[in-house]
């Protein structure tokens, strides 16, 4: 394969890794975005964990 | 073909190529009517929302053509407008295709599940599996009606992006679905009379090909009729209004003309002027879609001013 063909190829898949990095960050950003919406428009988000919490009893009922 | 052929040995998928997998233009297609539908649907998302939905319904139906390509590169090859395509040219191995259709498929149908609501999710998971296994593996090659089966594949999307925003089913969202289903056949069969050869080489039981070509012109014709009906009865339900209306019956009377004239000629005249009527309907079939949703995005956009619903 020659020098040229070599550098094509080289060309073309290093345009390919960098938009593939530019989408996957662009997924993570847009994952970022989605979560804090969520939290944001769910309201109050509380779990039961190991300590009386009187704001959800009954929620199990 | 052999001229447009690659060694794959040689060459190295461009970003590009890939991205050509998705079938592009059809995902614009996708990404207006979800959007569409999304918005006219009475309930609202936040914008990273529904802006993820229509990304991932986008994706969902991108990933579907990947797929229907790679299923279909043994047609495509034969046909002069889809010789060019990624998999025929050489450009993109099919198991590539394969695995990128899958990967996108899984990762649509999750997304949007989890931007919006299962249900949404269900449905485009239902229709990547009507788009690519009903349609491209077993309905495409053994049937004349192939075309009206894949019309309702991609007549999902706008149905999609309502239950993305609402969660649930209306008759809203059956008609915005009926509208694409029943302008597809149509929509393809004018193509089909002037891309005869095409689809005679490729061995794909188009409706020109197996019920002949005065049996297609009549079939447009009842088509747009039928879709002219939905197109009207749309009008006076809650995605439509005064301006929807308007366009609905202009753009309805254009159509009819069209297919009346594709009814009432044959070949021998369609040759003397180069099809010009049947490609002057495939024209405008396709902005006759993009006036009936774009008056709806208007009519829900502007709905306060009266455009858009009756009060």
């Amino acid at each position: 394969m020659s020098l040229t063909k070599q550098s094509e190829l080289h060309r073309r898949r290093d345009g390919r890794n960098k938009m593939v990095a530019l989408c996957l960050v662009a997924f993570m950003a847009l994952l970022v975005a989605l979560s804090l919406t969520k939290l944001r428009t769910s309201g109050a988000t509380e779990g039961f964990d190991h300590v009386v919490r009187p704001a959800l009893e009954g929620v199990s009922e | 073909m052999s001229n447009v052929s690659i060694d794959p040995t040689e060459y190295d998928a461009s970003f590009g190529d890939y991205f050509a997998l998705l079938k592009p233009r059809v995902m614009s297609l996708v990404v207006f009517t979800a959007l569409v539908g999304l918005l006219a649907a009475p309930s609202s998302l936040h914008p990273v929302e529904a802006f993820s939905a229509v990304l991932f319904i986008a994706i969902g139906a991108g990933a579907s053509g990947a797929l229907n390509m790679w299923w279909d590169a043994d047609i495509d090859a034969v046909m002069k407008r889809t010789v060019g395509r990624p998999i025929p040219s050489g450009r993109v191995t099919p198991d590539a295709a394969l695995s990128i259709g899958t990967a996108l498929s899984g990762l649509s149908v999750v997304m949007l599940g989890l931007a919006t609501n299962w249900h949404a999710a269900g449905w485009l998971a239902f229709t990547i599996f009507f788009y690519v296994v009903i349609y491209s593996m077993w309905l495409k090659r053994s049937t004349p009606q192939n075309i009206v089966i894949g019309g309702a594949a991609g007549a999902f999307p706008p149905l999609v992006g309502w239950v993305a925003a609402t969660g649930s089913i209306s008759v809203e969202a059956v008609l915005m679905f009926a509208i694409i289903f029943m302008w597809t056949p149509p929509h393809f069969w004018a193509l089909a009379l002037f891309t005869r050869m095409d689809y005679d080489d490729a061995k794909v039981p188009m409706l020109t090909v197996t019920h002949g070509r005065p049996s297609a012109r009549k079939h447009i014709f009842v088509y747009s009729i039928l879709l002219t009906v939905l197109a009207i009865a749309a009008g006076f339900t809650a995605i439509g209004g005064p301006l929807y209306l308007a366009v609905a019956l202009v753009c309805s009377f254009i159509l009819m003309r069209d297919a009346l004239k594709i009814m009432r000629r044959d070949d021998d005249a369609a040759e003397a002027d180069n099809y010009a009527v049947e490609k002057s309907f495939f024209k405008f079939s396709l902005w006759y879609l993009f006036a009936l949703f774009m008056a709806i995005l208007i009519g829900a956009l502007t709905a306060q001013w009266g455009l858009g619903g009756w009060t």
